[in-house]
């Protein structure tokens, strides 16, 4: 079962949950942890896991062979990202635009360009115990999270089995790589903060789950802080508010020093145990009532 | 006419409150651009009251229209993005329009041309005035779209030509979390990058790797911490990094319930506050304004 924990609005706990939820989990049972905020994975910070391998992830990036080209230019035009670009008789590329799609190697009528694999960033794979961490990290300067996140999911795949507890910290905001890893997902929890701020992230960020059929619940963080209003939104919405857990000086102290919290904070513990309590529902739900909805392998295309 | 940049790497170390200040205490001598198209949350203190709008369409999206395709299924094999299925229900190839990238490859190799391209809505964006009176650039990239990097160019360039226009001296940019497109596309033409961190173990982590962005665009930074009294150890690792790669400090704040009252009450530090937290922000104000004006 694979859950997701989002957020829309950045700092609001997302990890805070990920990696005390995982290590919570873990006294009991196996589960993976898979850090996805691949432009700023910091779970790690909170783990002591041992490396078991490292993985090189790589996207293809088109090359030019200028002996071949007839300077047609059409790689040029049929380039939707302006990733490649053409200067009289040269072809530039520019990998960090492109969206590997193949079309300018495809189209090329010269066969002047091929694929080749350049360095994107890494992953990692780590294990504790019960617990087996991956941290998928893109290397500073690449501009594309989805690249990186779907060779991730597809790391995953290859390396555990459906039953797995694979709980995934996605990256914060709404856009393409939040919707990357939601989309699979079985479970999307929600970490808000009762704020103005909390509260308008929270919207847009139900808004895209529900557009991928997803119902998502919500665990909300530093109560105590803001108002009543994202209280209200979740009841007027029929959103299950899951868990809260308070705000606490202390909590955030021993969170910046990169500490695990819910052994030394009853209040961090008792919220674990109500996530736990709503992802066993959720398991009898998906084990005993229907198929998984949305995932990939369920809606097999017929390939003719 | 100066960009100033505000980036954070992590999420949620107060980045927006204190754009939000500085945009107040610059008043007409700026226009304040929100660049966390993603997740955009000035607009929630600074109240802008919208003058101009324009629906922002990006990249392209693909259609097949059943009525002209003969299910020869090409499309699907040149897709590298899997987004071009048939579902066993319909028996018809359809685009997953989560998927689709609109790279336009299986328009091109489609024999019966039944795939068309078709520009794709992201969201929109405005040109406002705030309550204080000030300028403001701002969007709403649509719920799980593309592209938020064109979006976040469009509102610099937009605010850009507010600026030109009311001869203010800066654009100040609000940018997003992360490392990525959106930051990057609000890095390029920056004069100065304001760093806002706070002491704890992940924000220096993110802090170091967006400052290895910073540095490859050779643009000048000031830091910010917020939250400063949390963990002296982490803190002075902060500075520790900041004094290697010669970034002045340009002032701290200390952790204060007055941040979130303030948000909750709509309004910025500096007009919700009259004590020390706002002298602070008073202080980086004038700190940012001799970084900038000394390069």
């Amino acid at each position: 079962m694979n859950i997701a924990i989002a957020s829309g609005k950045g700092g609001t706990g997302k990890t805070t949950v990920s990696v005390n939820l995982t290590s919570y989990l873990c006294r009991k049972q196996p589960a993976v942890l898979v850090d996805l905020d691949v432009e700023e994975p910091n779970a790690g910070l909170f783990l002591e896991t041992e490396v078991v391998s490292k993985t090189i992830t790589y996207k293809q990036i088109p090359v030019w062979n200028q002996a071949s080209c007839t300077s047609c230019g059409f790689c040029a035009r049929v380039c939707e990202f302006n990733a490649v670009i053409q200067i009289k008789d040269d072809i530039l590329i520019f990998p960090e635009l492109c969206h590997s799609c193949g079309a300018c190697v495809g189209l090329c009528p010269a066969n002047a360009l091929v694929m080749e694999s350049k360095e994107m960033g890494v992953i990692t794979h780590s294990r504790d115990d019960n617990l087996e961490f991956v941290e998928s990290r893109l290397n500073p300067g690449e501009e594309q999270a989805v690249p990186q996140i779907r060779e991730t999911k597809s790391y995953l795949a290859r390396n555990f089995n459906d039953s797995m507890l694979c709980i995934m910290d996605a990256p914060p905001g709404t856009s393409c790589p939040v919707v990357e890893v939601i989309r699979d997902a079985d479970v999307v929890l929600f970490v808000a903060e009762p704020t103005p701020f909390g509260l308008h992230d929270l919207q847009l960020a139900v808004k895209a789950a529900r557009s991928l059929g997803k119902e998502p619940a919500v665990i909300i963080n530093r109560v105590g802080i803001g108002n009543e209003d994202t209280e209200k939104f979740c009841r007027e919405q029929s959103l299950r508010v899951i868990a809260r857990i308070p705000n606490d000086r202390e909590i955030a102290r021993s969170y910046s020093d990169g500490k695990l919290l819910f052994q030394e904070f009853p209040s961090v513990r008792s919220a674990m145990e109500s996530i736990k309590g709503y992802l066993d529902e959720s398991e009898k739900r998906f084990s005993t009532n229907q198929p998984k909805a949305n995932q990939p392998k369920d809606r097999q295309e017929i390939n003719p | 006419m100066k960009e100033i940049v505000v980036i954070s790497g992590k999420g949620g170390t107060g980045k927006t409150s204190v754009t939000a200040s500085l945009a107040v205490l610059g008043g007409e001598s700026l226009v304040v651009a929100d660049c966390d198209v993603d997740a955009a949350n000035l607009h929630l203190l600074l109240t802008p009251e919208v003058q101009y709008r324009e629906d922002f369409y990006s990249g392209k999206e693909a259609e097949i229209n059943p009525l002209i395709c003969t299910d020869c299924g090409i499309c699907a094999d040149v897709c590298h993005y899997g987004a071009i299925l048939k579902p066993i229900d319909t028996g018809q190839w359809i685009i997953d329009k989560n998927l689709c990238e609109g790279c336009g490859y299986c328009s091109h190799v489609c024999p019966a041309s039944a795939i068309t391209l078709s520009s794709a809505y992201s969201g929109e964006w405005f040109r406002s005035k705030t309550r204080t009176g000030g300028l403001m650039v701002h969007a709403e990239l649509a719920a799980g779209a593309d592209n938020s990097g064109k979006l976040v160019a469009r509102v610099k360039n937009e605010a850009r030509k507010s600026a030109k226009e009311a001869g203010a001296d800066y654009v100040l940019v609000d940018g997003s979390p992360g490392i990525g497109c959106p930051v990057i596309s609000s890095l390029s033409g920056a004069a100065f990058v304001i760093l806002v961190t706070e002491p704890t173990k992940s924000a220096l982590h993110d802090l170091r790797r967006v400052y290895e962005i910073v540095r490859k665009f050779s643009i000048s930074a000031g830091c910010v911490i917020n939250k400063a009294d949390l963990n002296p150890e982490v803190e002075n690792e902060i500075l520790g990094f900041l004094q290697e790669e010669n970034i002045p400090l340009l002032g701290t704040i200390p952790y204060d319930s007055v941040f979130s009252e303030a948000m909750t009450a709509g309004m910025t530090i500096v007009e919700y506050s009259r004590g020390e937290i706002t002298r602070r922000v008073e202080g980086i104000w004038e700190q940012l304004l001799r970084e900038v004006s000394s390069r």
